[in-house]
């Protein structure tokens, strides 16, 4: 079959193909060898004769097995993932192109991990989502899992090469065995995008990065309007302090402040009083803190608020969340970022800012509302992070730390806006960067485009051919038209004894007449000047 | 894992109860009740007392790619996509798995090769062994009959991999396949062309390709008098001249013993020493149309991960460094308290497009900085200095060369992208 003339050698790229085309020859067989059985029944042959051909024919179709070998496709990808076609891959490589251009333009190295870990070095690290991980089965090796995120195998890469500092990013596909709404676009195969910048320095600059970082990739994107939520996580635990809730209640508090995105005050004061037990008061103080939005100013007032300012933790987050907004002042990027004391985020490692990138442009409303969509970030963003310091260190036999703090780009939030976004558009994504076809306008010129397109090629000019010895010049004009070839040079007969070849261009159907001898000169001269 | 944190510390404390009780001869009831939460305290942890010991290592037979890795990586790839783009190919991508029963048919032989998921209540899934199999479905799911597409992506083979050869359970596949009814070995001939393109670009010295048809060997086993029931076995023989003898090869043909496996198969299905491997099967989408409908293909799977293995070597026996940032500019400081100043001029060169970084640092020396340049190939550092600030310049200094220049702090994003274009690119 395919990669050796007779690949039957097990584990070959195509055993199981060349079984396959073994069955169809061994169909083929059988047929032939009924035929010879049948020939010699009519013909009344020995029984000797017969029982020998017979015993061939049964033993022709035993090699076959079951059914005859018929193979019955259930044509379908897994549930919850999708193929992506040519024209979703152009859109997700221009998506691609532009936010690692951004990470490259920041200095950051990328590295990859196995789509599998063991599963032991996944387990305990995702809390209740950890039903979610699909595992393989057990083979008689090692016990594994795909991968949940980016995060804990980076932790892993982190403590396995005793790296204490490292800016990286990391583009890969996750797997999470969660109820997709297929409506809302999640998967259970689906792309995160992680930046992170690991090690111990001066506090807040690595975080405001991050934050230019989003920043210029959302505006790059052209998504439209945006803004960035940020908080802190010690500003919020010395919040909840000062407003009287219990310890043991911070983490479920915190996750139900979290659904103010969603969900009215009134609701969530409710879920807090109603089934978190707080009293009506402390919630009423909550309330006042997490309706407060600013900018540094806020971060200045709070240092000056009675409460929190006998807040150990929340004056050390009020106080860095100062320095941030100094720094992200000299990154030019206040002008979208906003200290917003509701936002909480899911994730349980993060220990110091917290951010959420938000587009302003309306998203269909989704039927269900749970906020963790596959960036772990709520509907409507398409960004999240923060300062998670604690979370190597347990990956670390000595538990060394090593800080870190990070975003995630919700890239396939991203994909689905960019492919909204081309269905409705008038242009056409094109899905090959062909520049030029080689046509022929009469028959038998098929030598000539070939050598054409071979110096074209050579030259690195982006050149189709079509595979027919005799194309009508309809056809390679209509493929040009279809795929959005721009230009087309056309050989004909009289113009090969000319020595020239006709360029045109097939939008606007101009023609020029290019010298063969110096056609790659000329067309380079040409797809430079007008088609780069 | 902050539970787990928080678990540990309330074990610390509960020991510390237990430990006092004990020194102070309380009574048998109060030990045993303290003893008895602690151990309940230590079994939520699990086993271990909890403690995390982590075995830090990958699956058998996958790897990381480190910074270094994936600079090569992105390299091979840029040159190979470049190739299939100059030819007018589009790209797909499949899932990672695919059900089951696609990958071995409905009735197929299970092979051990294939990683299986575990059954989880849902369907039967596995992990994809080949880009073949998944073009094929994409191609019948679609009803496609005409395409001109590359695929790269990683495959899963549950083999035992000689690591010191290089060979992975996980690694990349790099195919290229026309599919569709034309005019005779055109799209073959242009497969063949693609071939000695990559290979020529990724200048990996001399090479040869290898042609042959599976009908000119079928006839020629059938005129050399080889049974039609054995033409496979006897093909996989033939297969071996590339690394046997022929009298070796001539033994196993006449004596039907097969010599200590020499499995040739490599990581791409083909044989040690080669780089890429190809031909036409005009039967394998018909096996997935419901209507046995056939589109011919003809294709090429390169062998990247050999490729990989060549271009690190080179890498390591090079005395030019590989580098893994592609910065151009750090912007540095030469006295204290210019972290303002460094910021500011980040951002503005952040906003043109250049490519910069900056220390996180608020009072870095100067030697640290360039220090980092130096480990890190970045070749221009803009110097911050309270003078030439004074002066409204930014002294600019070559890495390799020492060379400086100043530069004027207001035209600066213009003069750094001459400098820039004109030397560095």
């Amino acid at each position: 079959v395919r990669r050796s003339s007779c690949s039957s050698v097990p584990g070959s790229s195509s055993a199981v193909w060349s079984t396959m085309a073994d069955k169809a020859q061994l169909q083929e067989a059988i047929k032939t060898q009924g035929e010879v059985v049948r020939k010699l029944k009519s013909e009344k042959a020995s029984k000797e004769q017969i029982d020998e051909e017979v015993a061939k024919l049964l033993q022709l179709k035993a090699q076959l097995g079951g059914d005859e070998g018929k193979h019955v496709f259930v044509l379908k990808t897994a549930k919850g993932t999708r193929d992506y076609n040519p024209k979703q891959m152009a859109i997700r490589e221009k998506v691609f192109n532009i936010i690692i251009s951004c990470f490259k333009r920041h200095g950051a190295e990328t590295i990859d991990t196995p789509v599998f870990e063991l599963k032991e070095t996944l387990t305990g690290k995702y809390g209740e989502d950890s039903k979610l991980i699909y595992d393989l089965k057990d083979q008689g090796g090692e016990l594994l899992s795909l991968r949940y995120d980016l995060t804990v195998p980076f932790a892993r890469y982190l403590a396995m090469n005793k790296i204490t500092n490292i800016k990286r990013y990391h583009i890969a596909k996750v797997y999470r065995r969660d109820n997709p709404a297929m409506t809302r676009g999640r998967y259970r195969e689906f792309y995160q995008c992680d930046f992170d910048i690991a090690g111990q320095y001066d506090a807040m600059i690595p975080d405001a990065e991050c934050l230019k970082i989003v920043y210029e990739i959302l505006n790059e994107l052209d998504l439209g309007d945006f803004h960035i939520k940020v908080n802190d996580r010690r500003i919020l635990d010395g919040m909840f302090a000062v407003c009287g809730v219990p310890g043991e209640k911070f983490r479920t508090i915190c996750s139900t402040v979290d659904k103010l995105d969603k969900m009215a005050w009134e609701d969530v004061k409710k879920e807090m009083v109603n089934e978190k037990g707080l009293s009506e008061d402390v919630a009423d103080r909550i309330g006042e803190y997490v309706s407060m939005q600013g900018g540094q100013d806020l971060a200045e007032r709070l240092l000056q608020d009675p409460k929190l300012s006998q807040n150990k933790q929340a004056c050390a987050g009020l106080t860095d969340m100062k320095l941030l907004f100094s720094y992200l002042e000299l990154f030019q990027v206040t002008d979208k970022v906003v200290f917003d004391l509701s936002l909480a985020r899911g994730l349980d490692y993060y220990t110091g800012v917290i951010y959420e990138a938000i587009l302003s442009q309306t998203i269909p409303a989704p039927a269900e509302q749970n906020g963790a969509d596959e960036a772990g970030v709520s509907v409507g963003s398409v960004a999240g992070g923060g300062r998670y310091d604690g979370l190597v260190g347990m990956f670390d036999p000595k538990g060394r730390k090593v800080p870190c703090v990070g975003v995630s780009i919700g890239i396939e939030r991203i994909f689905s806006i960019m492919e909204q976004k081309a269905e409705t558009s008038s242009e056409k994504v094109r899905t090959t960067e062909t520049q030029v076809l080689v046509a022929s306008a009469q028959k038998n010129l098929l030598e000539e485009r070939l050598k054409l397109t071979s110096e074209l090629w050579n030259a690195g000019i982006k050149v189709e051919v079509l595979y027919k010895k005799n194309p009508k010049l309809l056809s390679q004009l209509q493929h040009c038209e279809e795929t959005g070839i721009p230009l087309v040079a056309i050989l004909g007969e009289q113009e090969l004894k000319d020595g020239v070849v006709k360029l045109r261009n097939v939008a606007s159907r101009e023609e020029v007449r290019l010298i063969v001898s110096q056609i790659v000169y000329n067309l380079s001269c040409i797809l430079t000047k007008h088609f780069d | 894992m902050a539970d787990k944190a928080q678990l540990q510390e309330a074990i610390k404390t509960q020991g510390e109860v237990v430990r006092k009780l004990k020194s102070e001869k309380a009574s048998k009831e109060q030990i045993d009740e303290e003893v008895a939460k602690l151990l309940q305290l230590k079994a939520q942890l699990g086993g271990d007392e909890g403690k995390h010991v982590f075995v830090l290592k990958t699956a058998k037979g996958t790897r990381d790619y480190n910074p270094k890795q994936m600079a090569i990586r992105e390299k091979v790839f840029n040159i190979i996509i470049s190739c299939f783009k100059r030819h007018g190919a589009e790209t797909i991508d499949t899932p990672v798995f695919e059900l089951k029963e696609t990958l071995t048919g409905k009735y197929g032989e299970d092979s051990k090769l294939i990683y299986d998921l575990k059954d989880q209540g849902g369907e039967l899934l596995s992990l994809r062994y080949d880009l073949t199999v998944p073009f094929a479905r994409y191609l019948a799911m679609n009803k496609i009959t005409n395409i001109k597409r590359y695929h790269i992506a990683k495959v899963y083979r549950r083999d035992n991999p000689a690591m010191t050869r290089g060979r992975y359970r996980e690694f990349y596949q790099c195919d290229f396949d026309i599919a569709g009814q034309y005019d005779a070995m055109i799209p073959d001939a242009e497969c063949l062309k693609i071939v000695y393109e990559i290979l020529n670009e990724l200048d990996l010295g001399d090479f040869h390709i290898k042609v042959n048809d599976r009908r000119i060997l079928d006839g020629m086993f059938a005129v050399c008098g080889v049974p039609g029931e054995k033409f496979r076995t006897i093909c996989s023989t033939v297969d071996k001249l590339d690394k046997m003898a022929w009298e070796d090869v001539k033994k196993e043909m006449v004596n039907e013993k097969a010599p200590a496996e020499q499995n040739g198969a490599d990581e791409a299905g083909v044989s040690v020493g080669s780089v890429a491997g190809g031909g036409r099967y005009d039967g394998l989408v018909g096996m997935f149309d419901p209507k046995g409908r056939k589109v011919p293909c003809v294709g090429v799977s390169i062998g990247i991960e050999r490729i990989f293995s060549i271009m690190e070597q080179k890498a390591e026996t090079s005395s030019e460094k590989v580098r893994t940032t592609e910065t151009q500019v750090l912007v540095a400081s030469a006295q204290k308290n210019l972290l303002e100043e460094r910021l500011k001029l980040t951002s503005e060169l952040w906003n043109a497009g250049i490519k910069v970084e900056v220390l996180y640092k608020k009072n870095p020396k100067l030697l640290s900085q360039l220090q980092h340049c130096e480990e890190t190939g970045i070749p221009l550092v803009a110097i911050l200095g309270e003078q030439e600030l004074k002066d409204g310049v930014v002294k600019l200094r070559n890495v390799a060369s020492r060379e400086e220049v100043r530069l004027i702090v207001s035209q600066i994003v213009y003069n750094l992208s001459c400098i820039l274009t004109k030397h560095f690119d």
